[in-house]
């Protein structure tokens, strides 16, 4: 085995250059089968993904990673109402994928398997050239009253293997979608991955739509969800991981999917999420750790600067959108007066002139409002999402800091544990030193869980924050370019209204 | 401030009125001295009626309005439009803004710092270049037309040379003026009550009224709508922060970002400059006219109290044939009240037609040249797109 003779990778190792284990893959199926079984209490069976779970644990081997992790999902969101993404999983018996691998004592193998397995999805990423396209539509409105909601058409056309089908859709209403995200965040978010935050709920809006108001602001407020829906979906189908989840999988191919009211904000899951959410406010602050790795202050400076600068400019890119529908309303007003001039001016061709410029301005305001509408939905959203999304990363990193506090406090109690039996050496009570003894082996493999995990987590954080950048380069890049383009599309239809206008203007004679 | 000499360019609100050489007027620059503006007027001149051929006088904007007050209570113009004065000149606007800057250099970086000091000179220089046309335009209508130009107070006005202020309104007079104005808006009923025995009087005041309603409503718009157009521009430059978001080592990207930064700049520049254009060709020209319309309602006022004085005499001639007492005096006073009316409404009416033909000159100049700007900025701001390519 290649990875005997490894030490496990130094933290600073860029992952591109760790190559696969690949012999680790004939040897892993072997080694997973086990686990399952140990597991308590968790029947496979009673999940809806049944059959495919089976054909997952067939196939590739990273998928039976995807496995595991599906254990994990059995239990948080329907037994353990949905806690904060910290410590909580990690706190059940359950552990998330790094116990699973946690019997293979002091192996590399545990990081290189997740590692290269991850390596082995953007192999197969590339080989596919991603093609998975989604895209949310049809906002049609069910039921009637409070009780009412918007359903959504999610469309998915892929040619990716691990989907049924190639062209399929299904409906979903927004808790759905809020569900799938709570999954995945319980799921991934304190292993590191840096899973796409679900569009934000909104009381107000929700509320207009349900009362039936078939006004302007509603169906913006349709057509906004509806735009933030689609990119969150795309975001999170775009992440290799995040793309063999069997949740992910089932959200999009399922017809049917048990209602997610952890969701709701009233809950007690809502609420119980609020007070963890109040908790964690409370150690971060506490919680003071000696960041040995230079790259991940580096990084963590960076994202901190980088999410001031985004609020910024989202700020004021719907500001600026405000203005020019300000502009617009009055560019309307003045339409509509040029055209009374125009009416009341006694000589013809000078009368006629003004009539056209009225259309002109009218045609000009409309102009204004499509521009307004294309610094909103393009630019404004996108800055919003990458508002969120900074969040999300930055809850990665805390998740990393809360890593390394639990194995430092393991650290503390097993020398606490030490002290103490080598206080009892001197006693004469042999089946409470033994006690002691047990103890503290039972604190070693935590220790060491503790520094894996760490390491783990690191590692992980490293890959995403790579992967994080790249896409906000290339999606900043494809908004902005949209963006130009609409720009230079206005002025060009102003030239053209303006040219037309002219000679009406010079005939007056 | 000193502002350089105003072309032709910029007398866009009337046509070219310096057609007769004999009497040429213009306001080569002007002195801001805190809250006051004074304008050097000079004259070159062929008539003997003048001391020297050419001079230069300063002058402040009250002198204007003096001057302009004394041309409406002069009786004998009572059959003619007395152009509209000039409005006071407004730096409340980038003052208002040179104090927010004062406020806020602490709290400035040095580069926004002298962006907003340009901006702001900017603004100065274009309410100044506003308001100079403005002066000019005033005096060069009264140099061109026959009647006026050769009035007393305005060659007094062009030529001496010592501060006009002894003989400007005292506060006593400026009431006397305000309840004059009171009157006459009470007596604009009285307009449109009297019967007109004139057709062409009769369309004109019609027209007018029901123009000058319009005209006043489109100004207010288009005031608005210029407004927004220079608050938008505004925000077109916070979008500079936009380099900052880059943070990356990715040199490609940062180059995207820094042109995407000077692109906007450059935007705003064109925004700043349509809106400004806009504010000349359109917007002067509405306000201009609406006070140019104002003046010429005035004279239809004139000869409306002219026709009611008429009918007023009448009516004591018919008293006084009744008593049969002072009729000589009824008759002669009727007989004045005529003539009076007779040439009001002859000159009147060449009056309103010659305001006619100008009106339609200055709308279809000032909008070509609008819609010409219009092209040529939309034009310059496609160039400043050359970016998509290098993406």
């Amino acid at each position: 085995m290649t990875d005997t003779a490894r030490e496990p990778p130094p933290l600073h190792t860029d992952f591109h250059e760790v190559e696969d284990g690949e012999d680790l893959f004939p040897e892993s199926p072997a080694a997973q089968q086990p686990q399952p079984a140990s597991l308590p209490a968790l029947d496979i069976s009673t999940n809806s993904n049944g059959p495919k779970q089976d054909s997952l644990m067939d196939d590739d081997p990273e998928d039976l990673f995807a496995g595991a992790t599906e254990e994990v999902s059995l239990d948080s969101p329907e037994r353990d109402v949905l806690l904060s993404d910290g410590p909580s999983p990690a706190i059940t018996p359950i552990t998330p994928p790094t116990s699973v691998i946690a019997p293979r004592i002091g192996h590399a193998h545990d990081d290189m398997f997740t590692h290269s397995s991850f390596d082995e999805i953007e192999e197969e990423e590339g080989g596919d050239s991603f093609d998975v396209h989604i895209s949310v539509s049809d906002p049609e409105k069910v039921g009637d009253g409070m009780n009412a909601y918007m359903a959504y058409k999610v469309s998915t056309k892929t040619s990716l293997s691990v989907f049924k089908q190639r062209d399929f859709s299904v409906k979903r209403r927004f808790s759905d979608f809020l569900g799938l995200h709570s999954k995945l965040a319980s799921k991934y978010l304190h292993i590191g991955y840096i899973v796409p935050p679900a569009p934000e709920k909104s009381i107000v809006g929700m509320t207009k739509v349900k009362v039936g108001k078939e006004d302007q602001s509603s169906n913006e407020f349709v057509e906004k969800r509806r735009s933030a829906l689609e990119r969150y979906l795309m975001r999170t189908v775009k992440h290799p991981i995040l793309l063999k989840d069997p949740d992910v999988l089932q959200f999009l191919e399922n017809s049917e999917l048990p209602r997610a009211v952890n969701t709701q904000a009233l809950s007690s899951a809502g609420i119980l999420r609020m007070v963890n959410k109040a908790a964690d406010a409370v150690n971060k602050m506490t919680i003071k750790m000696n960041e040995s790795d230079a790259w991940f202050e580096e990084k963590q400076q960076h994202f901190e600067n980088l999410d001031v600068q985004l609020r910024k400019l989202h700020a004021s890119v719907e500001s600026l959108v405000c203005h020019r529908k300000e502009l617009s309303v009055n560019t309307a007003q003045f339409a509509k007066s040029a055209a009374m001039l125009g009416n009341s001016e006694d000589h013809t061709a000078l009368s006629r002139a003004l009539s056209q410029l009225a259309e002109v301005e009218e045609k000009i305001d409309q102009l204004h409002q499509d521009q307004a509408n294309a610094d909103f939905y393009l630019f404004s959203e996108l800055l919003g999402d990458y508002v969120r999304l900074i969040t999300a990363v930055k809850g990665v990193f805390d998740h990393r800091i809360k890593t390394w506090q639990k194995w430092q406090d393991s650290q503390v109690l097993l020398l606490k544990k030490r002290e103490a039996e080598a206080k009892l050496q001197f006693t004469n009570k042999p089946d409470k030193l033994q006690q002691a003894k047990d103890e503290i082996k039972e604190l070693e493999g935590k220790v060491q869980q503790g520094e894996r995990d760490f390491e783990q987590i690191s590692k992980i954080i490293r890959k995403e924050v790579g992967r994080f950048e790249k896409e906000r380069v290339k999606d900043f890049k494809t908004i902005i370019v949209k963006y130009l383009e609409s720009l230079v599309q206005t002025q060009q239809q102003l030239i053209k209204y303006w040219e037309a206008f002219l000679p009406e203007a010079k005939a007056i004679s | 401030m000193l502002v350089p000499g105003s072309g032709s360019a910029l007398r866009s609100v009337s046509v070219d009125l310096n057609n007769d050489a004999s009497l040429v007027i213009d306001i080569p620059d002007a002195l801001c001295e805190r809250d006051m503006v004074k304008f050097t007027v000079h004259t070159k001149t062929t008539l003997s009626s003048f001391q020297k051929p050419d001079f230069s006088v300063p002058r402040q904007h009250e002198d204007f309005i003096w001057l302009h007050d004394t041309l409406v209570e002069t009786e004998e113009y009572a059959g003619l439009i007395i152009p509209p004065a000039p409005p006071k000149p407004d730096f409340e606007s980038p003052r208002e803004k040179m104090h927010k800057l004062g406020e806020g250099e602490a709290s400035m970086t040095k580069e926004e710092y002298a962006k907003m000091k340009q901006e702001l000179e900017a603004e100065y220089l274009a309410v100044f270049k506003k308001t100079v046309q403005v002066h000019e335009v005033f005096l060069q209508r009264l140099s061109s037309h026959p009647v006026l130009s050769k009035d007393r107070n305005f060659q007094i006005f062009l030529e001496y040379d010592q501060d006009l202020s002894v003989r400007r309104k005292n506060a006593k007079e400026m009431f006397g003026g305000f309840f004059k104005n009171m009157v006459k808006s009470a007596d604009e009923v009285l307009i449109s009550g009297i019967k007109e025995v004139d057709d062409f009087f009769e369309q004109e005041k019609t027209f007018l009224l029901d123009y000058f309603s319009k005209i006043k409503d489109s100004t207010a718009k288009a005031e608005k709508m210029t407004r927004s157009h220079k608050s938008r521009r505004g925000f077109l430059s916070k979008n500079a922060n936009l380099g900052s978001v880059c943070e990356l080592k990715n040199q490609k990207f940062e180059f995207l970002l820094e042109k995407l930064s000077d692109l906007f700049e450059k935007l705003r520049k064109v925004e700043g400059r349509v809106a400004s254009d806009q504010e000349l060709k359109l917007t002067e020209l509405l306000r201009y006219y609406m006070r140019d319309i104002q003046a010429a309602k005035d004279l239809l006022y004139r000869r409306a109290r002219a026709l009611a004085n008429y009918e007023n005499s009448n009516k004591a001639l018919d008293k006084a044939r009744l008593k049969s007492r002072d009729i000589p005096q009824a008759e002669e006073h009727q007989q004045q009240c005529l003539q009076k009316f007779d040439r009001l409404s002859e000159s009147a009416k060449k009056e309103l037609t010659s305001f006619k033909g100008r009106r339609v000159m200055a709308f279809k100049k000032n909008l070509v040249e609008m819609a010409e700007l219009e092209i040529k900025h939309a034009k310059v701001s496609l160039t400043a797109h050359p970016i998509k390519h290098t993406v």
